[in-house]
């Protein structure tokens, strides 16, 4: 079927501004929240309704169409990249707050839904969301569950695969799917757990219950500067070590540091090596008694400043540097590039120096932002996309940083997914009959591949022909795709 | 423990040329749950041992990440684990001295803990296995953030010794809460479900629920301050035996759970309210789990019908989860689109059907 046959298919059941295929409409749709990666998708269709979604996808599944779908297009791994010859699958217009049961503190709502607007929903009742990705505003909950979101309380309240109790997914052949159920768990193997994180490889989400949670009486936050980065991952150790699970803790380096302070003015120590936040919630007497614990171990584990947010503005001032950096990132650079590697905590000051070291290679600056208490480390490296080479030199920086968080006994991606950007990187992590595994899984939802092609689990061919490293992405695009 | 891991290796492949099947055991105090199995023959399958490969391989109490053998004792590890100021927060059920780690993922059981901290399914960051061609794959990892590949850790996790042979599983695990209190409050059922879910929506440190005999228990967890100042809103009178109470209905020590009778567990939306069952109910997860005993001489086909249709009339689901006789039906019958799915997963783990087969379903 050509592209105007599909057109044509498609309005018999979808308006005429649902379905699009001129050049200019395409457009926006080209990339998601990795830039770096472009391409037009054959189609774009913009669903309203589960029963729409199923007959696409049974149309498509006939004629042996990929399907690429997308939410909010916030995603960091070009997870939502569109396929040449596919339909991208936008589900942005399913976008309904279905339910919200504040007894049983569930909402079952569209994929569209923005991950806020749940908590904001929720909010009259005390309640919330309890993921909160720094995309929180602009990202859906479908990309969420794609992605298997996390954010910077996740050591406390957990990953999306924590908060999720149902989903309503249509397989390729556009049949339905319900996964989970009102209780805690189901019957059948765990498929709520498989859904979760798989990038859209294996089913298309139509409808998710999430989990509510009380939003706690408090919280406050200690702001610490260290001198020495070892000191601060110690203090992070030492913090775990006497039985204290932070709302947040999170890491930023000197480059970090003196970005943001530059335009946020949230009142950093621009001496300090590192910057520590550890947020403290609950009931007001838990909160209190926290705090001053945790004040305690920064000054015994070398702190050189200690400040504790005196009331709810100065917590958000605290915060607010922190969640500027990627922003201000962008203010330092032209351009920048975001890695999600985790690493056991222990080896964090091994890791940061040998991200230095690479930073002095390769002649490009990197800053540092560490979801410390759950390992996982947002690496920016800043360069010019304008300079010829400069992006490839980033890649392949990017890619040894990955590697780096391999050998530390890490992954690639903590909470970014895989999507295109680091499928290479799987090649390192896993062997061949872990991806032969992966593939079958796939088999098992999708046995034509049309499910997102190419991304999350590279082919075996594409790990033997470009080996584990030193790969410049993009040279050869899609090589293992089928064409149409 | 690499020849150890060979043998294995050796006794799956075996049993895939023959296409014989293998019942996964250890310790062997999970034998009463799931379907009876044999070989389709009707004759009874081997059984892989898998007791010897045995020992915590990593344990770091500041990274809140535990690696240890699918042969450990569950005891032992919980032993180290509280020696580090930690525990396995999910609470899993032992049901004997030999229980293992294994067994407790496989089976995919968590305790009273589990409406607060989360289930098994929620702690387990990475599995090592053998799967149906014996061949040793890894998934997940050591870290608590990993979405590297599909999530096969957990979807190993309640597969019941179906999908593959567990071999190293990484756990996190939990500071122990610095104050435990548990409390008694008189009500009826209706009452007691009302008040687990209004305490669940707001921040409260109620780290367990029981309902039984017109009491419900309930523990509150956390640091001394919080727990205290829960107290005084909540009320009640306190348990002097508190962790025996809770362990008691961990390992179903309780009265409640008196053999003679066939018991149910339905899992359901925690806001359903009573059941109307014939037989006796305890409730915990703060309404989401409902246990059922129902008296042998009760024991039809419509009494069965009845139950399976209840809990799925309240968005959830129903096992047998011990009986005296066989049963063919222990889980809740699955839509067939995600019978489908299920069917192709465990052939694409085991495509002989060596591992229990039938355990689950006779589909898988």
């Amino acid at each position: 079927m050509n592209s105007l046959e599909l057109v044509t298919r498609l309005r018999t059941f979808l308006p005429p501004e649902a379905v699009l295929h001129e050049k200019e409409d395409l457009r926006p749709y080209e990339c998601d929240g990795l830039s770096a990666y472009r391409q037009t998708p054959m189609i774009v269709a913009l669903p309203q309704t589960e029963d729409e979604v199923a007959q696409i996808l049974r149309i498509c599944h006939a004629s042996k169409i990929p399907v690429v779908a997308r939410g909010a297009g916030t995603g960091l791994s070009g997870g939502a990249l569109p396929h040449a010859e596919g339909v991208l699958l936008s589900l942005a217009k399913l976008k309904r707050i279905l339910e919200l049961d504040p007894v049983a503190r569930t909402a079952r709502v569209q994929p569209g839904v923005r991950n806020l607007a749940i908590s904001e929903a929720a909010a009259n009742y005390g309640l919330y969301y309890a993921p909160d990705p720094s995309s929180q505003i602009a990202c859906s909950i479908g990309g969420n569950v794609a992605e298997n979101s996390g954010g910077v309380h996740c050591l406390k309240y957990g990953l999306t695969v924590h908060n999720i109790l149902e989903l309503r997914v249509l397989t390729i052949e556009g049949e339905l799917l319900e996964i989970g159920g009102g209780g805690l768990d189901a019957a059948g193997y765990d498929l709520l757990a498989l859904m979760t994180g798989s990038e859209g490889m294996l089913g298309i989400v139509t409808e998710v219950t999430v989990k509510l949670t009380p939003r706690p009486e408090k919280a406050q936050v200690v702001l610490a500067a260290f001198d020495d980065i070892r000191k601060a991952g110690d203090a992070v150790a030492n913090v775990i070590a006497a039985g204290i699970i932070p709302a947040g803790m999170e890491m930023m380096d000197k480059i970090t540091t003196r970005a943001v302070e530059e335009y946020i003015h949230a009142g950093y120590n621009l001496e300090a090596a590192a910057i520590l936040l550890c947020e403290s919630d609950g009931a007001t007497e838990e909160v209190t008694e926290e705090i001053q614990r945790v004040n305690e171990i920064m000054k015994q584990s070398g702190a050189i400043e200690i400040r504790t947010s005196r009331d709810e503005a100065e917590r958000l001032r605290f915060w607010a540097g922190r969640k500027a950096a990627f922003p201000a990132a962008g203010r330092v650079s032209p351009d920048y590039y975001c890695m999600d590697g985790t690493i056991p905590r222990k080896n964090l000051a091994k890791v940061l120096s040998g991200i230095e070291a690479l930073s002095a290679e390769y002649g490009l600056r990197c800053m540092n932002v560490f979801h410390a208490g759950d390992g996982n480390l947002h690496p920016l490296i800043l360069y010019d996309a304008n300079r010829p080479g400069e992006l490839e030199l980033t890649e392949e920086f990017g890619a040894k940083i990955l590697q780096m968080c391999i050998q530390a006994g890490g992954t690639i991606t903590g909470e970014h997914g895989v999507g295109i950007e680091k499928i290479n990187q799987m090649c390192s992590q896993f062997k061949t009959g872990e991806l032969e595994m992966f593939h079958a899984v796939k088999a098992a939802f999708d046995p034509d591949g049309l499910l997102n092609p190419g991304k999350a689990v590279p082919t075996l061919r594409r790990c033997a022909e470009h080996g584990a490293m030193h790969v410049h992405r993009g040279e050869e695009k899609f090589p293992e795709l089928p064409r149409f | 423990m690499q020849e150890i891991i060979d043998q294995f290796a050796d006794t799956i492949r075996a049993a895939a040329r023959e296409s014989a099947s293998l019942l996964i055991r250890s310790g062997g105090t999970k034998d009463f749950y799931g379907n009876r199995t044999a070989n389709p023959d009707g004759s009874e399958g081997g059984i892989l041992n898998a007791t010897a490969y045995t020992g915590i391989v990593d344990y770091e109490p500041t990274e809140l990440v535990v690696t240890a053998r699918a042969g450990t004792r569950l005891a032992e590890l919980e032993t180290e684990l509280r020696k580090r100021g930690q525990m396995l927060a999910f609470e899993p059920p032992h049901f004997g001295p030999g229980a293992t780690l294994g067994g407790c993922v496989a089976s995919g059981l968590s305790g009273p803990r589990r409406a607060s901290a989360g289930a098994v399914r929620d702690f387990v960051l990475g599995v090592r296995m053998l799967d149906g061609r014996g061949d040793d794959l890894s998934f997940g990892g050591q870290v608590m953030k990993n979405v590297a590949g599909y999530d096969v850790s957990r979807l190993m996790t309640g597969s019941m010794g179906t999908l593959g042979l567990l071999l190293d599983v990484s756990l996190k695990v939990l500071p122990l809460p610095a104050a435990e209190l548990t409390l008694r409050l008189p009500m009826n059922e209706a009452e007691a479900i009302d008040k687990m879910n209004l305490w669940a929506g707001k921040p409260l440190p109620v780290s367990a629920t029981c309902f039984c005999d017109g009491e419900l228990i309930f523990r509150l967890s956390g640091a001394a301050p919080a727990v205290r100042a829960a107290r005084t809103i909540m009320g009640g009178v306190e348990i002097a035996e508190g962790a025996a109470f809770w362990q008691s209905i961990r390992e179903q020590t309780h009265s409640f759970f008196q053999p003679g009778k066939q018991l149910w567990r339905l899992s359901i939306k925690s806001t359903t309210p009573p059941l109307s069952l014939p037989g006796k109910q305890l409730i915990e997860w703060g309404g989401a789990l409902r246990w059922l005993a129902v008296d042998m001489d009760a024991d039809t086909d419509a009494v069965h019908t009845a139950i399976r249709n209840t809990a799925k009339d309240a968005g959830g689901h129903a096992t047998l989860f011990r009986s005296d006789g066989p049963c063919a039906s222990v889980f809740h019958p699955l839509a067939p689109a995600l019978m489908n799915i299920n069917r192709r997963l465990k052939e694409k783990f085991d495509p002989k059907r060596i591992f229990s087969p039938g355990r689950m379903y006779p589909e898988i």
